[in-house]
């Protein structure tokens, strides 16, 4: 299936007691890529998920995963597709070793003691073979669950928040990590908050209110919202903030480190507002690279005003 | 005064969560209510009303005055006669009878002439305390219904009663075989129940769900270990019942172990039931106690059945203990053999199918 698309999903709907939580979503990724997905807590991205690996069946809409269709194969998919959630699923009353052969046992995997064997040792996981999973530390679980699931060679990867509460060192670990499932040509659709994470992403499909608000690589996000920034550095910023805060010019405002940012997509507007403080009272005015964050915090405002 | 505050928010809180938790609060509810009328209405220890055959040899007057004795005493109802043809054996084994009164031939010309006949009472002493309270008042019974015939004179006949199966009117030997159909039914269902909501509690069934298992793979592999628990603690008891009780084991092998395995099913669907409708362990647990306590109370195991009112002995029909204990007393006491615990199988069957109906169609729609 070399360039057949390892996700290719139109229409998605799913509505949990009347409740729509997704929302006629589309996505399409090529095989051997790091696709983000990004969205507010409660925007459907686990629920878009698991409909994508068979684990639920949508109400409307439809489409692939690896080329297997959804609705109707979702029992090949599972055995093709690894999928991690987003809450520890492995057992805590099992030793390391226990769950996976409990995992690999379940895919059905010939040669389940060389599999688990060359588990343990790919994640490093051989010297806890035998500790209890639930007494690892949550980097250390997570490290055990991305190995649980990717155990059957899956060409592609649902990761559902896989770094959540896990410490920056261990989640440095966890990515890199994941490029080398990517470089080994597995698919990986990983959901995430830390943009520090997104950046890494080859595209990042944005979700809120269960639709798809943009789809498109890290760097070209913020152009093709169209936001501009501009950055007031210097002491006594609240009142710049209180004063900013009510202009029309100003679509968001954000305290950054020890700087303000104020982003819209009237850029003659900001400069406008932003132009008097200029040189006031030490402060200094300066343009600034739109970055992720504020990309995603306007289009969350936004998806707000287009959905409440 | 601080102190107090405190208190107060966590009692509000403890409030809160407890009207929130509607499985909970409804057993808080539930318990005392369930309790009440069991116990109030439904229990009897004085039982009357036991089911009671005849086998009538003679058929006059005095004949007939005794059998209108018992019926008015109230302790006995007689349902019908012994069939012609049929022992005496059979009638009470198939757990037909309490009682049965044989009046022998001749029993008429045998009184007129004085000649102090003998009439038969048969007893299925299996249960002491609803064999006792009926073969205690039966002389009784019967001379007084002779004496405006016959006068005051010594006793005119001679009653024997016969105790079946318990002769020593042992409780233990009662309670033993019965006390297998609740142990099952709280562990079972309890097991089970505790065992499939753990998966979905703890988040452990999505990531089994997420390989290619299938949900029936699921449920077999769940369930079957319990299967072979149930046996293991049927073993336990019958060597307790058979060294510490001396309860005998009259009856076939093969009987008593469909009897088991049905019963050890009917019990594994009514935990997987439960677990469909549970969302915690706790909850799971909950349920079955709520199914526990009917199975104590209305299945015959601490009370006669027989003395129950209708309505109880109705709802005590749909517990499958009441019909599993019924079939183990008379396979273990009575030595009955598969073809007379039928009627206590089918029911068990039905009760099954029911059961695990209604789960499968739960389970499908948890999975979701």
């Amino acid at each position: 299936m070399s360039d057949a698309l390892a996700i290719d999903v139109l229409g998605l709907s799913k509505s949990f007691g009347g409740t729509r939580v997704v929302d006629g979503f589309d996505m399409a990724v090529p095989p051997g890529k790091i696709y983000g997905f990004l969205g507010p807590n409660g925007s459907g991205k686990t629920t878009t998920i698991r409909m994508m690996c068979g684990l639920l069946k949508p109400d409307g809409g439809g489409g692939t995963a690896l080329g297997l269709d959804i609705i109707r194969q979702s029992r090949e998919i599972k055995a093709r597709v690894g999928y991690m959630t987003q809450r520890f699923s492995l057992y805590g009353d099992l030793t390391v070793r226990e769950n996976l052969t409990f995992m690999a046992r379940l895919h059905a995997l010939p040669k389940v003691r060389d599999v688990v064997d060359r588990a343990l040792k790919e994640y490093d996981l051989a010297p806890r073979a035998k500790q209890l999973a639930g007494n690892l530390s949550g980097g250390w679980k997570q490290r055990l669950a991305l190995a649980a699931a990717s155990l059957h060679q899956p060409g592609l990867l649902l990761l559902d928040e896989p770094t959540a509460g896990v410490d920056p060192k261990a989640r440095r670990d966890f990515w890199d990590r994941i490029r080398r499932l990517a470089k080994q040509g597995v698919t990986v659709l990983v959901s995430t908050h830390y943009m520090d994470e997104a950046v890494q992403c080859d595209n990042i499909a944005f979700i809120a209110y269960g639709r798809k608000l943009i789809d498109a690589p890290a760097g070209e996000i913020p152009s093709r919202i169209g936001l501009h920034t501009i950055r007031i550095e210097g002491p006594g910023l609240q009142p710049v903030y209180d004063t900013l805060e009510q202009d029309p010019g100003v679509e968001q405002i954000a305290r950054f480190g020890a700087a303000l940012h104020i982003s819209g997509r009237d850029a003659d507007a900001l400069a406008a507002a932003a132009q008097p403080y200029n040189g006031r009272d030490g402060l200094s005015v300066s343009e600034a690279k739109t970055g992720l964050e504020e990309a995603f915090i306007w289009l969350m405002s936004g998806a707000e005003d287009n959905f409440q | 005064m601080k102190s107090l505050s405190r208190i107060l928010a966590i009692l509000g809180k403890e409030f809160i969560q407890m009207l929130r938790d509607r499985l909970t609060f409804g057993m808080m509810v539930g318990i005392p209510v369930m309790q009440l009328l069991l116990f109030g209405y439904a229990i009897n220890t004085d039982p009357r009303h036991l089911p009671t055959l005849v086998e009538m040899g003679d058929n006059g007057p005095a004949s007939r005055a005794i059998l209108q004795a018992m019926e008015i005493s109230a302790y006995f109802d007689l349902v019908g006669t012994v069939a012609p043809g049929a022992s005496v054996e059979n009638a009470m084994r198939d757990g037909e009878a309490v009682f049965i009164v044989t009046i022998p031939p001749g029993f008429e010309r045998a009184l007129a002439r004085g000649e102090r006949p003998q009439i038969l009472l048969d007893v299925d002493a299996t249960d002491p305390v609803a064999a006792g309270a009926g073969s205690g008042v039966f002389s009784t019974i019967v001379q007084q219904a002779l004496e405006p015939m016959l006068g005051d004179l010594s006793p005119p006949v001679e009653t024997v009663i016969h105790r079946r199966y318990n002769p020593a009117g042992r409780t233990a030997l009662n309670i033993v075989p019965g006390l297998l159909g609740i142990i099952l039914t709280m562990t079972m269902a309890m097991m089970t129940s505790m065992a499939l909501t753990r998966e979905a509690e703890r988040g452990t069934l999505e990531a089994l769900l997420s390989t290619p298992t299938r949900p029936h793979e699921v449920m077999i592999g769940k369930i079957t270990p319990y299967v072979v628990v149930g046996f293991i603690q049927v073993a336990i008891m019958l060597l307790g019942a058979r060294l510490l009780f001396d309860v005998p084991f009259e009856g076939s092998p093969p009987a008593f172990l469909v009897a088991v395995s049905l019963f050890i099913l009917v019990n594994l669907a009514l935990g997987f039931l439960f677990s469909t409708v549970a969302r915690s362990q706790m909850q799971a647990m909950q349920l079955t106690f709520f199914a526990f306590l009917p199975s104590i109370l209305l299945s015959g195991f601490m009370f006669p059945f027989a003395a129950m009112p209708q309505w109880a002995q109705a709802l005590g029909q749909i517990i499958p203990a009441t019909h599993f204990i019924r079939a183990v007393r008379a396979i273990m006491l009575k030595g009955a053999e598969l073809d007379h615990v039928w009627p206590q199988i089918w029911p068990l069957l039905v009760i099954f199918t029911a059961i695990a109906a209604v789960a499968m169609l739960r389970y499908r729609r948890t999975l979701d």
